[in-house]
């Protein structure tokens, strides 16, 4: 047993297994999703919060294709534009889930899907006071996160460049600086492209990662669910572990003595 | 039994349904699953003991959500 054993994710209380959070929209079927899910070894995934398709009569159901006696649902706020559309969200989606966690998300520009700050934090303290366990999603913004802290959020999740953009980690001194800074859980969501991003932004001291695209739009979903588990694992491994100091020169990693013929 | 039929918006579309109903009714003749929803009446979250209670009248304005995928 290694210094990994006792490593959990906690939120708010709650012990998760796994550090990789996962998204449910975007998969080629719900089928597929499911299978991804399971592969990726994941114990909470997000769902939105969208009105009854009355006309649809198939009555087919996001819920068939998880099992949320091992999955956590974590219901967002996605689309939302201000605070109070947010909180209106975050308060039909307890309703619906019967859970008083949320994904809060209030956008602020449709081309980016950029955060729009102020709102957040509003949002936050609005839903912090009616009980809820809030995670916002913010542009990775040091004090922002700090603000969102103050006002109650149980985790701060940082982007690491704009929702399905596949583009990595575009700031890694800003996720290093949040994470000296916070006290609770700082989540990396959205931006992973693919595995070595999730292990970066583990490197960098985040507690967990939350995608939804890099999975959903891959060629193989299900390869790259078991490729992010396995991603995150390392990256955490890693950061524990304590990475050697960088180096201009070479340090010889064979002895220097005892060389044949010298 | 006396019934009436009632127009409200339902999701933002206009419907008539029979009534005054129940949320619980309404749910039921739209096949809906109570178990995997949320209703907001008139702007008010419902919790779902009170959907036998609560009551839809004409002009009421109903929404149902319920989770889908997203990120």
């Amino acid at each position: 047993m290694g210094i990994s054993a006792s490593d959990q994710l906690v939120i708010a209380g709650k012990t998760f297994q796994s550090r990789l959070i996962i998204g449910t929209g975007k998969y080629p079927s719900n089928a597929v999703m499911a299978k991804a899910h399971e592969a990726s070894g994941a114990d909470m995934v997000t769902v939105a919060v969208r009105r009854v398709n009355i006309s649809d009569r198939t009555k087919e159901s996001l819920l068939d294709y998880i099992d949320t006696s091992k999955m956590f649902l974590l219901p967002n706020t996605a689309g939302c534009y201000s605070a109070d559309e947010a909180v209106r969200t975050a308060r039909l989606g307890r309703e619906a889930g019967l859970s008083n966690w949320v994904k809060l998300e209030v956008i602020g520009d449709e081309k980016t899907l950029f955060p729009d700050n102020e709102q957040l934090v509003e949002a936050t303290r609005i839903l912090v006071r009616e009980g809820f366990v809030v995670l916002p999603y913010t542009t990775d913004d040091p004090i922002v996160c700090r603000k969102l802290e103050d006002a109650g959020a149980a985790a701060v999740m940082p982007l690491g460049a704009p929702i399905g953009s596949g583009l990595g980690i575009q700031n890694p001194n800003n996720l290093r600086i949040i994470r000296e800074f916070a006290r609770v859980p700082v989540i990396v969501d959205a931006g992973v492209g693919t595995a070595s991003d999730a292990a970066f932004a583990m490197e960098l001291g985040a507690d967990a990662v939350l995608m939804n695209t890099a999975i959903a739009g891959a060629q193989d979903p299900v390869a790259m669910a078991e490729s992010m588990r396995y991603a995150v694992r390392a990256g955490r491994l890693a950061y524990l572990a304590g990475r050697i100091p960088r180096k201009m020169y070479a340090t010889a990693s064979s002895p220097v003595e005892g060389l044949v013929g010298r | 039994m006396f019934t009436t039929s009632v127009h409200i918006t339902l999701n933002g579309d206009p419907l008539d349904v029979p009534g005054p109903v129940t949320v619980t009714a309404l749910l039921e003749s739209l096949e809906i699953d109570v178990r995997r929803v949320a209703v907001e009446h008139n702007l008010v979250i419902l919790k779902r003991t009170a959907f036998d209670q609560t009551l839809v009248r004409e002009g009421d304005n109903v929404e149902i959500v319920n989770f889908v995928g997203g990120g």
